[in-house]
């Protein structure tokens, strides 16, 4: 059984397989509607999302399948201690293909081992999140032309930002990529990714405090929340909230064929104001996301035996 | 002092001076029936010293989890008193059972019958990360 826990369990081959599937979904989303007839997928979302879930679910309507789920775990029996195990084994009774967050690290992972239908990961605490990763890779190589060859600048929450995490794996693959980690001391990448993804595979990177100071470098700026939902102390939320604020005068020495992306959803990380910049790329990475979600459906579904 | 030798078993030798109990624990082997002797600070041309676990009976060791604790460890396999067998442990990539994730972000620490599982990511440092939520291992021994 094929799953989609971490962005590694797709070859670069698979990625770029599945970029030109949705780049022809965008180009013909009419032979694509009776894909999946009769085909039902589950949402399980034990924490709550806008648009991954709505996504995940506009993605299988428009292959023409159903979806059923729940959007809160208050409305699941994990409310009452059921464990995740057993309501994969519950679910996978009823759909096809199951898209699940949970807030616990690693629960897909667990749910994947216990399931009779494909999982994919819609998000696991603050550890990874593929399938953002995918609408992101998508987004850059519609966006820019190209997934190798440019400095990308992570900045915010580089420390529980689930999407960073996956993004800086994945591009770990592509030639000649640099990157930048904008961040206060307190929310800098985990040492895992900095030792086992940066280090391990040469990977040119820099950690800096600023985010002006490298703003001319950048082709790439992804900008991260600081989220409050990651911190066991409110002050610590409230201390580092305003970090990172991107303003329309920030932008100043931004290249102009600069690209914004933001995994959304912002707070006041990125300014409104930017919001009508060519540059913002962010609300076209929401329609991406769909997209590409819709071509990983099918290719999980197709490798069902 | 004298140990009386074993006919049928198994001697873990190589053994890092002053980690024995440690092992003692980790394998389990308070739950044998049979004798096990704990040999510690044994004058070693190679270590200087070291510690030797005898046990006297013919039982399934987790190679994996001696590789984990000591991949210096030698593994002697003893039958009708000759050593018929040495062997020498390594590394594992996977550990099972052995190290317990203390995230309490990660999935383990609620989830109930969960088997903690962890990884080898870097052989040179010796780190293992949990395959759930990549949390290093805090070393045993």
């Amino acid at each position: 059984m094929r799953h989609l826990i971490d962005i590694m369990d797709l070859s670069v081959k698979e990625i770029d397989e599945l970029i030109d599937r949705a780049e022809d979904i965008i180009a013909n989303p009419e032979s694509y509607r009776e894909k999946c007839r009769y085909k039902k997928l589950a949402t399980l979302f034990f924490e709550p999302s806008t648009r991954t879930r709505l996504s995940f679910e506009a993605a299988m309507l428009e292959l023409g399948g159903s979806v059923l789920g729940f959007s809160e775990a208050q409305s699941s029996s994990a409310s009452k201690g059921e464990s995740v195990s057993d309501t994969i084994q519950t679910v996978s009774c009823y759909a096809d293909i199951i898209a699940m967050r949970h807030p616990k690290e690693g629960a897909p992972l667990a749910a994947s081992l216990k399931s009779g239908v494909p999982i994919i990961n819609a998000g696991d605490g603050g550890h990874n999140h593929p399938t953002q990763t995918l609408t992101d890779l998508l987004t850059i190589k519609r966006e820019l032309g190209r997934l190798e060859g440019f400095t990308v600048g992570f900045c915010g929450d580089l420390k529980f930002g689930r999407t960073v995490h996956s993004l800086i794996s994945a591009l770990s693959r592509y030639e000649n990529i640099k990157i930048v980690l904008i961040s206060p001391e307190e929310l800098r990448v985990p040492g895992y990714v900095r030792d086992e993804i940066l280090k391990k595979n040469k990977i040119e990177y820099t950690e800096v405090g600023s985010m002006t100071d490298v703003m001319d470098t950048l082709d790439i700026l992804y900008m991260t929340r600081v989220q409050r939902e990651r911190f066991f102390n409110e002050d610590d939320y409230l201390r580092l909230r305003d970090s990172y604020i991107l303003t329309p005068d920030k932008l100043e020495n931004a290249k102009s064929g600069l690209k914004i992306l933001h995994p959304l959803p912002r707070v006041n990380e990125i300014s409104t104001a930017v919001d009508d910049d060519p540059r913002a790329c962010y609300f076209k990475q929401v329609k991406n996301g769909k997209y590409i979600r819709m071509a990983l459906i099918l290719k999980l579904l197709s490798e069902v035996r | 002092m004298t140990i009386d030798s074993i006919k049928n078993g198994i001697v873990l030798d190589h053994i890092r001076a002053g980690q024995s109990m440690e092992l003692y624990r980790i394998l389990g082997l308070s739950e044998l029936d049979c004798s096990v002797a704990i040999i510690k600070n044994v004058q070693s041309g190679k270590m200087g010293r070291k510690d030797i676990i005898k046990i006297d009976a013919q039982i399934d060791l987790d190679l994996d989890v001696l590789g984990y604790v000591d991949p210096g460890i030698t593994v002697n396999i003893i039958r009708d008193g000759k050593r018929i067998e040495k062997r020498h442990v390594e590394l594992p990539r996977l550990v099972r059972g052995v190290i317990r994730c203390k995230n309490p972000r990660c999935i383990t620490s609620t989830e109930q019958d969960i088997e903690h599982v962890f990884r080898l990511t870097d052989r040179d440092r010796r780190v293992y990360r949990c395959v759930y939520c990549e949390s290093k291992a805090k070393p045993q021994i």
